[in-house]
């Protein structure tokens, strides 16, 4: 609190001088930062296209009302892949996650100078490289289709879910691991009736959770070659197909909403 | 009580299982053995092209051993540039319109009618994946950084404004009240009532979310929004996995440092 004298009389002020000078200090320099920023994607843009945008977003919304109903047909089956993408991934994720998360977790993993920053290297390396690069470099190597896209997902998403996992092993009631050792349990029937009835709600949350990240971004993998629906919105766009453009996007919409209302409805069960 | 407890003496324990329904359990195993059993009968997968494959895989792995940041360090030098400045200009337009139409989706604060509009607003820049409006934007505006700014800001506005909606309905009540109190206007009663309160929270978020379009600002690229990704793309394409190696390297190493700054500024912060 900053109190001032102006002519004599005491006048509250939220900040003291200093306080309120960094202040303006920051934002100037936040400010001049946005601005240079600003510049070079204005350099980069040819504005003409700018301001022709309304025109021809105009001309595509035109275009690609009403969408082409006859083409669900040829979606049922991109449909299927997607949502087969998106849970064996899941599952496959969880299987490499559950290892990566007892061997992160401060207190389950076997040796915390060796392998617990191996399991953290894991974690942070394929969390921070987005599904979509995962599905390009897979597609090379394991060539186009839904085998590519499915590893390209379980890999994604083994950092998120062991991160989450091993956060949960961490926040565990040590007493009740006490409680099993006390009785003479081995190491494997501690882990099996002290800790894993512990995360196992937290385990189903975070399955659930992510197959809803995942169906989502198994919608768009097709675009690099990597199977599902988007290998049909791939299509439709290089064709300029918007009818078909359109319906397909309606159809994304839609099963991510009802993946997201699954999700909230299991995990509203669970927890 | 004890008549339960003398049947159960001597009797093996068991552990009780996680759905307490045995209906609901049996169900749902079986469905899901059924689902594998049709979901994986369906992947059809080429083990001669995923064997022919392996030998690129494993130049892959060798080219992050020595990734070559050189031969083409003129583009990804510019990439990367490109990419913070979308990320950083769109966290910061981003913002901008989230605050506004995060107090509007508060409950708390807000009418109904503006209520309705702003949630209606988060739920569809939330249901929309970012590349699927990158292609839009990228058909509309034509390629380069303005797209891929444009669709992160949107994509910002989803994330920033439905967790400042949820921070503003949890906040203390009674403070905003006693500012009301005073006989403040609308604007000073959020300025020293509502925003103090909910600040240290909406820098931890900002830092957090320019984290995470920076991370997404280099998929951008691969559908023309501009950014290291259209590198990353080209490098892909040629099969110069060092290049690409070493383009990876840098976004794990950049995400890392933003990762960690980030921690650092929010602990200071909360």
């Amino acid at each position: 609190m900053a109190i001032s004298n102006v002519d004599g009389q005491k006048v509250w002020q939220r900040r003291d001088r200093n306080t309120q000078f960094k202040i303006w200090f920051a934002w100037f320099i936040g400010t001049a930062v946005f601005m240079w920023c600003w510049q070079q994607i204005s350099a980069a843009t040819t504005w003409q296209f700018f301001w022709d945008a309304p025109r021809i977003a105009a001309d595509i919304g035109g275009r690609a009302v009403p969408p082409r109903w006859s083409y669900m047909d040829k979606l049922w089956e991109p449909l299927w892949d997607t949502l087969n993408i998106a849970t064996l991934g899941t599952v496959l994720a969880l299987m490499m996650a559950v290892p990566v998360a007892f061997m992160a977790a401060r207190n389950t993993t076997p040796s915390a100078l060796f392998v617990r920053p191996i399991a953290l290297l894991i974690i942070v390396s394929t969390r921070s490289i987005n599904s979509l690069i995962w599905a390009l470099l897979l597609v090379k190597i394991l060539g186009p289709g839904v085998f590519a896209g499915l590893v390209a997902i379980s890999i994604r998403s083994i950092g998120f879910c062991a991160k989450l996992l091993y956060e949960a092993i961490e926040e565990i009631d040590e007493t009740q691991v006490e409680a099993i050792t006390a009785t003479g349990a081995s190491r494997w029937q501690v882990m099996a009736y002290g800790i894993v009835p512990q995360v196992l709600p937290a385990f189903a949350g975070i399955a659930v959770f992510r197959w809803d990240i995942n169906l989502r971004e198994s919608t768009v993998l097709g675009l690099v070659g990597a199977g599902g629906i988007g290998l049909q919105l791939q299509g439709s766009l290089n064709t300029l197909a918007w009818p078909q453009v359109s319906l397909i996007l309606l159809v994304i919409l839609f099963a991510v909403v009802v993946s997201e209302w699954v999700s909230a409805k299991v995990r509203g069960a669970i927890i | 009580m004890s008549a339960a407890l003398e049947a159960r003496l001597g009797q093996p324990w068991k552990k009780p299982p996680f759905i307490s329904s045995p209906g609901l359990r049996w169900a749902l195993l079986i469905g899901g053995v059924i689902y594998l059993i049709l979901a994986i009968y369906s992947i059809d997968v080429n083990w001669a092209r995923v064997y022919r494959g392996l030998d690129r895989g494993w130049q892959f792995v060798i080219a992050f051993a020595n990734p070559d940041f050189t031969s083409r360090a003129g583009e990804i030098k510019s990439g990367m540039i490109e990419s913070a400045v979308m990320a950083f200009a769109s966290t910061v337009v981003g913002i901008g319109i989230s605050i506004p139409i995060g107090l509007g989706a508060a409950r708390n604060i807000s009418i109904l009618p503006v209520y309705l509009v702003c949630r209606s607003i988060i739920a569809l820049s939330r249901a929309l994946n970012e590349i699927v409006v990158a292609i839009l934007l990228v058909a509309i505006f034509g390629f380069g950084p303005l797209a891929g700014f444009l669709t992160l800001s949107f994509a910002t506005i989803g994330f920033l404004s439905k967790l400042l909606a949820e921070e503003i309905e949890d906040m203390d009540r009674i403070q905003a009240e006693a500012v009301r109190s005073t006989g403040a206007s609308w604007l000073q009663r959020y300025t020293y009532g509502i925003h103090p309160q909910v600040v240290p929270r909406l820098i931890g978020l900002s830092i957090y979310r320019l984290d995470i379009n920076f991370r997404e600002s280099a998929v951008l690229g691969i559908v023309g929004a501009g950014g290291i990704g259209a590198t990353l793309n080209t490098a892909f394409d040629r099969y110069e996995f060092d290049t690409a190696a070493a383009i990876l390297l840098m976004i794990i190493v950049t995400v890392m440092a933003l990762e960690y700054l980030s921690g650092i500024i929010r602990a200071r912060v909360q």
